[in-house]
């Protein structure tokens, strides 16, 4: 219990030191020890409640409830004047009508509600927090050098780096939070906490398309409050609980709570970017890559899913659990056709990520077993890679200068150790036997046993897909283009740690997941469902992916660039003028070889793929929300 | 026997052909005179290919083209110059831009005069390149360095009209 | 399946499928030469051109593009041996990606203008087939309840009887597996040639004898992949299958000598429309049929 307190604690008080010192020297010194020791308590934490598999606690304590609903009260003013401010009004619009429910909520029915359990630790909590406390603050130590170069970049302008650590730390705390509130109140509290971190950090460089880009991340954001005040609302009122684990058992006992699982589910789906509120985390690409990484992949999209997941045994084919899973489909397949339209690096992995995201959340929505581990899978593997992604892109914007694919080529004579990093990263991501491949093939099965044939239709076309736009970078990656001068020297020790770090991990982890399965997923879903089921995955096909990765790894260790064949210049039609980058064109001028990567705006154009998602997207909101509320009335 | 003589395929290139020899080349894949039968096949890729078949002569511009072509393929490999513009520049030898048979830029092992060659002399041609082929695969084998530069010499005396 | 019939499955696989693939390659040519009116070559030509490839002079353009070409044939050699040792269907599906990304990534290494072209249509291509390919597996899953070919090859039912839409469709993006006209946009075989030889143009010797004998390992468990729809557990249905499988060979062959080739566009929206049609169509009356 005190892990637990130390975990959300101890991050906040960094923040807070962080915000006041100035140096550098102080910065790196506090955010290394501190990354270390967060990283420690997480580790420490699992091994506590590795054997009996969690416990939920008390926590007695009004003055955290009316603490909570202070801050929360001065947090709605400050939006309210920021969106004033701005002349973003439906910021403002929402926050007053979001906050004064809640408060009212609190102060009338919510007082009178005894809590039992306000905090806990499952196996998925620990699994969370291993995912926060791990890759959240490999995040962190590499922004230290990231930042630097960033402030380099930015000479002309004030350095307000104490206020961008501030708010990763603050951030950190606000999810450990999130992972370990039974009491959906204060869920709700930290939830809204990591809404304003993203708020800020989007407008880090107050740019106005920054500002304009944090708004949209706001207000979509708040919308999701919205859904998740009125469904704590509701619970409170007609199912008198405020706690996650009541209204599971209500549920599982054959007790109806689809209303507050709709609403909750919704919130979860706006903070997780799915259709028709994926244009946040786009928008979000503008601001610094560690944040990126952070917030808009590997943790607190994660948030929405992971209350998608917690409310997957109440899914399932009732009228919330559908809207889940369609929702998460389309989005997963008209994300992955969006994805290969792009060029900016940055948008690919944001596109990668809600398409990913949207998988998850469909697997949440069908709600069985399989489903379910399938969906923490999804979840640790996704976190781990996508970060390694993201911030290889960054340390690869900072030292050639864009963050477009097609100047990433040659990436492998300039910068090798990048390229082979982000080459893992690409890999894992979609292709067996990594780890992401590993878990889209259990979604597939769990989609297919579910029934659901719309959704089988929707994966099986997103994945064609998906391939497409990770080969075709990945082609990019390896080409090997002549006279490439080394450009390596740049980049930060830091961010060397960090990226040589996540690589491991996303290798080790596919190694090892066997064994996560076993000892951690499979006790959690024990546990919630009362059942043993078979997996998706039989463990011969799991240890088959080990082995074959095993392989995958040893084979370019051994004979990877180890030829003595004599090397001759590629066919230009023979007009090759010597360097293989440049052929004598036909006015007897010398022409330099362009190669471009296929983007079929014809058939896949951002606009059309967002505009056909959202329309699905918002229909499915509409139908299943007054299908639910006319149900009701 | 040395299976590049049971599959030779093919580069076809026209250096400045007034495309008469060339299409007489592509006859004889048509089903009347069929080298597919021989195991030839016509590759447009010299990295594939063993043998190659140039129209036309040679001037400024495809003097480096020609050679590109040659050095990309890959030992063993004959040239068969079609056509008399290919063997020494046939009736535009004595134009300013025209430097003369293919044998001015690279090694030719066979020679297939006609104006245009028919597709009976070219099979013949490409028959006795086999030959060649042959020949230079059996020294390829014992000493690959020391013989490269012999048969590089030699092939310049082995001339054979057909 | 135990293990002994695995291992015998992969040790058959291993051994015969190059025998097998090459000459149904040579049947290939020779029955298309058939077709254009000429005598065409021997049918143990592709065996000459393998054998001729390995002797050549070593050349390559760049340092790793053996490699990755050599990883694609360790790889399909591993999905047939899968799919021959009764494994896992989407095991398969998704090895034969892994084999497939590497040739790719070997086309992309050398920045080859007309390699480049190539590797971006076979991708093209892979993303063509891949839902029909995926549906496949799923229809054979819903019908004998287990995605393992051995379980299939043993059970019960024979998969066309409830499968002949997938089974139409399979076939249809066959062809592009095959690499046959109207879809062999990436690499065109033989006689043909566009993009000089597009993916292929940087490779020689004996990375493209690998290339080929991978193709006749790959084409082997293509045909397998036709064999499952015609078995069941009677004795008399691997006789029948085979056949199937011959006549396919041979209906696919008709169509690469009838088509030219044709545009990309139409390869990915036909198999898509096929993939939606008749994948979805025949998925929906199994979900419906319990």
């Amino acid at each position: 219990m005190s892990t637990i307190l130390f975990l959300i604690l101890f991050p906040f008080v960094v923040a807070l030191a962080l915000l006041v010192l100035k140096t550098d020297a102080a910065r790196d010194v506090i955010v290394k020890v501190a990354s270390v020791v967060i990283a420690a308590a997480s580790v420490y934490l699992t091994v506590q409640y590795f054997g009996s598999g969690g416990e939920y606690f008390e926590f007695e304590g009004e003055i955290v409830n009316s603490l909570m609903m202070g801050i929360e009260i001065c947090l709605a003013v400050i939006i309210f004047y920021l969106g004033v401010k701005y002349k973003k009004y439906l910021a403002s619009l929402l926050v007053a009508i979001q906050t004064p429910i809640m408060v009212w909520f609190e102060l009338s029915v919510g007082h009178g509600i005894h809590v039992t359990h306000n905090m806990y630790v499952d196996r998925l909590s620990l699994v969370m927090v291993l995912i926060i406390g791990i890759i959240g603050t490999l995040i962190c130590w590499y922004s230290i050098g990231y930042m630097k170069d960033f402030q380099h970049h930015h000479h002309g302008e004030p350095d307000r780096r104490p206020w961008f650590f501030f708010l990763m730390f603050l951030f950190l705390a606000a999810m450990f939070g999130i992972v370990v509130s039974n009491n959906l109140v204060w869920l709700y509290f930290f939830w809204e906490i990591t809404t304003l971190c993203s708020f800020f950090l989007i407008g880090y460089t107050k740019t106005k398309e920054a500002i304009n880009n944090s708004f949209r991340a706001l207000i979509m954001n708040l919308f999701g409050g919205l859904g998740f005040v009125l469904g704590i609302v509701v619970l409170g009122n007609f199912y008198e609980t405020l706690e996650l684990d009541q209204m599971l058992a209500i549920g599982l006992m054959g007790g109806s709570v689809v209303v507050p699982a709709a609403l909750l589910a919704f919130a979860g789906i706006t903070k997780a970017a799915q259709m028709p509120f994926n244009s946040w985390l786009l928008g979000a690409m503008v601001a610094p890559t560690p944040t990126s990484a952070l917030l808009h992949s590997s943790t607190m999209v994660k948030a929405g899913v992971f209350l998608i997941v917690k409310l997957s045994p109440v899914l399932g084919w009732n009228l919330a659990g559908i809207m889940v899973m369609l929702v998460g489909g389309i989005t997963f397949l008209m994300a992955s056709f969006a994805a290969i339209s792009q060029s900016n690096a940055k948008r690919v992995l944001a596109y990668s990520t809600v398409a990913n995201l949207g998988l998850i959340v469909a697997c949440g929505g069908i709600g069985t077993y399989a489903a379910v581990w399938a969906a923490i899978m999804l979840i640790i593997f996704h976190a781990v890679t996508k970060s390694l992604l993201f911030l290889c892109v960054g340390t690869a914007e900072h030292n050639i200068g864009s963050r477009d694919i097609e100047d990433m080529d040659g990436l492998f004579g300039r910068m090798p150790r990048l390229a082979t990093f982000m080459i893992v990263g690409i890999a894992g991501m979609f292709l067996a036997p990594f780890g992401m491949l590993i878990s889209k093939w259990a979604a597939l099965k769990a989609v297919i046993d579910s029934g659901n044939v719309l959704l089988v239709m929707m994966i099986v076309f997103g994945s064609a897909a998906t391939l497409f736009y990770w080969t075709k970078w990945l082609g990019k990656m390896v080409a090997i283009v002549a006279k490439r001068e080394n450009i390596q020297q740049n980049v930060h020790k830091e961010e060397w740690l960090v990226l040589s770090s996540l690589t491991v991990l996303t290798i080790v982890i596919c190694l090892i997941f066997p064994v996560v399965s076993s000892y951690l997923i499979v006790p959690y879903l024990e546990a919630v469902y009362s059942t043993v089921a078979a997996l998706a995955l039989s463990s011969g096909n799991m240890y088959i992916m080990s082995a074959m990765l095993a392989l995958v790894v040893l084979l370019p260790l051994l004979f990877f660039g180890k030829t003595n064949k004599k090397i001759v210049p590629i066919y230009m039609a023979g007009v090759n003028l010597g360097d293989d980058l440049t052929f004598l064109g036909s006015m007897e001028k010398p022409m330099p070889v362009s190669l471009r990567n296929w983007y079929m705006e014809d058939y896949f154009a951002e606009k059309r793929m967002n505009v056909i998602g959202v329309i699905a997207t918002v229909v499915v909101l509409v139908a299943a929300f007054s299908m639910i509320i006319g149900g009701v009335l | 026997m040395s299976y590049v003589t049971k599959s030779p395929w093919i580069i076809h290139y026209d250096g400045s052909s007034c495309n008469g020899c060339d299409i007489e080349v592509l006859a004889c894949l048509t089903p009347m005179y069929d080298v597919e039968r021989f195991g030839i096949i016509n590759t447009g890729n010299p990295k594939h290919a063993d043998i190659f078949l140039i129209t036309g002569s040679v001037n400024e511009q495809n003097i480096n083209v020609i050679k590109q072509i040659y050095e990309q393929m890959p030992e063993p490999k004959v040239v068969v110059a079609v056509g008399i513009c290919a063997t020494s520049g046939g009736i535009f030898k004595e134009c300013y831009n025209v430097m003369g048979g293919v044998d001015t830029v690279i090694p030719v092992d066979v020679y297939v005069p006609g104006c245009a060659a028919r597709p009976e002399a070219i099979i013949d041609g490409v028959v006795k390149g086999l030959g060649v082929l042959e020949e230079k695969r059996a020294a390829m084998g014992k000493k690959p360095a020391a013989v490269k530069a012999e048969t590089k010499a030699d092939s310049g005396k082995k001339k054979e009209e057909a | 399946m135990n293990l002994t019939t695995s291992l015998i499955g992969i040790a058959a696989y291993l051994i015969l499928a190059p025998i097998a693939g090459g000459l149904l390659a040579g049947i290939d040519r020779k029955i298309s030469a058939r077709m254009q009116g000429r005598y065409g070559p021997p049918i143990l030509q592709p065996f000459y051109d393998f054998f001729k490839l390995m002797e050549k002079e070593p050349i390559t353009v760049n340092k790793v593009q053996d490699f990755y070409i050599m990883c694609f044939l360790i790889f399909i050699i591993i999905t047939g041996c899968f799919f021959f040792a009764g494994g896992d269907l989407l095991l398969v599906i998704f090895t034969l990606t892994l084999a497939s990304i590497f040739l790719v990534v070997a086309a992309f290494s050398s920045n080859s203008p007309y390699a480049q072209v190539g590797a971006e249509r076979e991708l093209l291509q892979m993303m063509a087939y891949e839902p029909m390919v995926l549906l496949t597996a799923v229809g054979f899953y819903l019908v004998s309840g287990s995605f393992n070919v051995a379980d299939i090859v043993t059970g019960e039912v024979m998969g066309i009887k409830y499968l002949p839409g997938i089974f139409l469709g399979f076939v249809f993006i066959l062809t592009i597996k095959l690499r046959k006209s109207p879809f062999d946009l990436s690499m065109s075989h033989h006689a043909h040639q566009e993009l000089v030889k597009g993916m292929t143009t940087e490779f020689s010797g004996r990375t493209l004898a690998a290339l080929e004998i991978a193709h006749w390992y790959e084409n082997i468990f293509l045909l397998g992949f036709v064999y499952l729809f015609f078995v069941n557990q009677a004795a008399w249905t691997p006789v029948l299958a085979v056949i199937v499988c011959l006549v396919v060979y041979f209906i696919e062959i008709l169509i690469d000598n009838s088509y030219a080739r044709m545009k990309w566009q139409i390869a990915i929206n036909a198999s898509w429309i096929v993939a939606v049609t008749l994948g979805f169509v025949n998925l929906l009356v199994l979900y419906f049929m319990g």
